[in-house]
């Protein structure tokens, strides 16, 4: 047999059919659902006279618009035409019969951090969602990813996708992180290399030392941004540390079922040999703590650097430079970590688990915030309900931080969680794009621990100083 | 679907890099449960001041495009999320094909099952296409799917490459769901053998 990447092998085992010029219907195992982009879909099955094809496949949980504030519970935190989408899913979820979680249910959040802890993400499965960071759960070593309404549709109808296969892509993060680095600074630095185009294409295996010694969490930072890199996908082979989270989930196999798994999920590793269509390599001692500086994902630098001019670049790169700069209200020359910060959102599917909580808890210990405003969205009720276990709410809300509940939130701001025009946020979600966070705001990613570190001292931080 | 043959229209000129579907339909436009009616706010935020009013100098605001049919962009054109609302915001606005050096995989596809074509060209020929675009409704672009080619109205012609699937259901204009139920036999069997080789799933 020859060699075969760990993609080839889900690859090979999901095709359904194969047409003479390479068409494949990919073979859906896992299909998640949101309140955003599913309404034209069940539309469409409707009019159709069309149902779900695999129902107990599929599973729907509301997140993008549902209110974060703790009053969520009264419908007027809603605007109407934000709870007209929800109730949608509602009643889509009823009439379908698909798996749901409710606004009232605590284990209810965000879709791509919902999948995996429930147990509905396993190793070897094929993922869809419409939205482009389920690739999130490529982490798991599942292919997952992004598709657009009317593939959301095509999967209710027919649990598979028209796809051609992509190309490999190996992303090897050897060695050793230094202290305060992390896997957002990780994935952020694979992209400030690639550029947001690099991966389109291909789906990329995170592999290498770095990534190993990741946990789950942080391979599930990495993976998340794959998208940002152009990839639709990222995935990370599975291990010990995988079936180990996996294990005793609510949908996770059991008994005999469980070893069946294990034997299979065991052989998902690319083999030493397999052909790569590209390759990037970073040493893991080489990154530091990163923040971006512009209002594209590759618009990133070491907290350490200045500001870059425009001249800087070259090609289209240089236009767009002077763009964000402007956009930005940076100036080239100035230190990234004298920029001053108005607000602080640590939250999104990027950065809203438990050890993101915990690792942002360790900077605010005891600290108060000196931003205007600062909040925490926990990526899921469980998590939320984890974080105040153990004691990490109460050191958030002496801090001076807003402590909410589960949803997307700031990450894309479509509920009230906004920035006005100019105000300036250290942010852990995934995208900087102009008006991401709301019209006119400006956004920074980076870290749980810099987001946090930032907010106590009120501008861009070295978190190293602070540990 | 709308087919998609030839095309003979005004292109509008947008030469910027990395323009994401945030651009393209701001999130404020996503809580709509229709398909229709996105084509007012398309590039909102490039297109309308904080208080609605119309950006004279934005392209798609200019009298002589008002009418573009196509988009001529710049490279890695709608990166981002994979909201079909920016596919249908284009072609709501009467943008039926978006030129550029590349795209982002979510919404090339996208584009495809909302009867837009995506055309990606080298840089070098973009930058004429550009140059074309910039002389308003001087200039008509031509594009011939069948033949795949685009023309300027100074006789200049590109080949360009396209899926042959993704071609020809955009010419016949049929519906993809459609097609993948008359192989529903196929799927079926692969999901008896699945569930003999990975019950668990
Ligand atoms: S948290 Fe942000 S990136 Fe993640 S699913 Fe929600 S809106 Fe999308």
């Amino acid at each position: 047999m020859s060699p075969k990447t760990l993609y080839d092998k889900i690859w090979d085992a999901h095709v359904a059919h194969e047409a003479e010029d390479g068409t494949c219907l990919l073979y859906i195992d896992r299909h998640l659902v949101h309140e955003v982009t599913s309404p034209q879909a069940f539309e469409g099955l409707r009019m159709a006279g069309r149902k779900v094809h695999a129902p107990d496949k599929t599973i729907a949980v509301p997140d993008h618009n549902v209110p974060t504030t703790l009053d969520r519970a009264n419908a007027a935190t809603m605007t109407e035409d934000s709870r007209i989408q929800v109730e949608a899913l509602d009643k889509n979820a009823r009439d379908f019969g698909i798996h749901y979680y409710p606004v009232s249910d605590v284990r209810q959040g965000i879709v791509h951090i919902v999948g995996p802890e429930q147990g509905w993400t396993l190793p070897g499965m094929t993922v869809v969602c419409g939205d482009s960071h389920t690739a999130t759960h490529g982490a798991f070593g599942a292919l997952a990813h992004g598709i657009g309404t009317s593939e959301v549709e095509h999967v209710l109808a027919t649990q598979t996708l028209i796809q051609r296969k992509g190309k490999n892509m190996k992303v090897e993060i050897t060695g050793k992180l230094r202290p305060g680095v992390t896997a957002k600074d990780i994935t952020l630095s694979v992209i400030g290399a690639t550029g947001t185009a690099g991966g389109t294409g291909y789906v990329i295996e995170y592999c290498g030392e770095a990534i190993r010694d990741l946990s789950m969490e942080g391979r599930m930072t990495v993976c998340n941004m794959a998208i940002e890199g152009g990839a639709r996908a990222g995935l990370i082979a599975p291990d010990e540390k995988t079936f180990e989270y996996v294990k005793g989930r609510p949908h996770a196999p059991k008994g005999a079922q469980w070893e069946a798994a294990l034997n299979w999920w065991k052989t998902l590793y690319s083999d030493d040999d397999a052909h790569w269509d590209k390759v990037v390599t970073l040493k893991g001692e080489d990154i530091a703590p990163v923040v971006t500086w512009g209002t594209s994902p590759e618009d990133v630098l070491p907290i350490t650097a200045t500001v870059p001019a425009p001249e800087d670049f070259s090609g289209g790169k240089v236009d767009a430079a002077r763009r964000s700069l402007e956009y930005m209200g940076l100036k080239p020359g100035q230190k990234l970590s004298e920029v001053e910060i108005d607000t602080v959102f640590i939250g999104s599917c990027t950065n809203g688990r438990i050890e993101d909580l915990r690792a942002a808890a360790e900077i605010l210990k005891g600290k108060k915030i000196k931003v205007k405003r600062a909040m925490i969205v926990p990526g899921s009720g469980l998590v939320r309900a984890q974080a105040e276990e153990e004691g990490l709410a109460d050191i958030f809300i002496e801090a001076g931080f807003e402590w909410r509940l589960a949803g997307c939130s700031m990450c894309l701001a479509m509920n009230p969680d906004q920035l006005s025009p100019g105000e300036r946020c250290a942010a852990t979600s995934n995208r900087n794009f102009e008006g991401r966070q709301g019209r006119g705001g400006r956004t920074h990613l980076m870290s749980p621990a810099m987001a946090a570190a930032a907010a106590v001292t009120g501008h861009l931080t070295d978190v190293r100083e602070m540990m | 679907m709308e087919k998609f043959e030839k095309l003979s229209g005004i292109a509008a000129p947008l030469p910027l890099i990395n323009i994401d579907t945030d651009m393209i339909i701001p999130k404020q436009f996503l809580k709509t449960i229709k398909r229709s009616g996105l084509g007012v706010n398309l590039f909102d935020e490039m297109r309308y001041d904080s208080e609605g009013k119309e950006i004279p100098d934005f392209v798609l605001n200019k009298p002589q495009y008002r009418d573009a049919q196509i988009l001529v962009a710049g490279d890695n054109f709608g990166c981002g999320s994979s909201r079909e609302h920016a596919p249908w915001a284009i072609k709501d606005f009467g943008i039926r094909c978006v030129i550029a050096p590349s795209f982002a995989d979510i919404f090339y596809n996208n584009c495809f099952k909302n009867g837009i074509l995506p055309i990606a060209l080298p840089q070098e020929q973009v930058d004429v296409l550009m140059k074309e675009a910039e002389k308003g409704a001087n200039a008509r672009i031509e594009i011939d799917l069948e033949a795949q080619t685009v023309s300027t109205s100074e006789g200049q012609i590109f080949g360009f490459e396209v899926d042959a699937f993704k071609k020809h259901c955009l010419l016949e204009g049929l519906d993809d769901i459609g097609l993948t139920l008359e192989k529903a036999a196929a799927i079926e069997s692969f999901e008896a053998q699945a569930a003999q080789a990975r019950p668990w799933v």
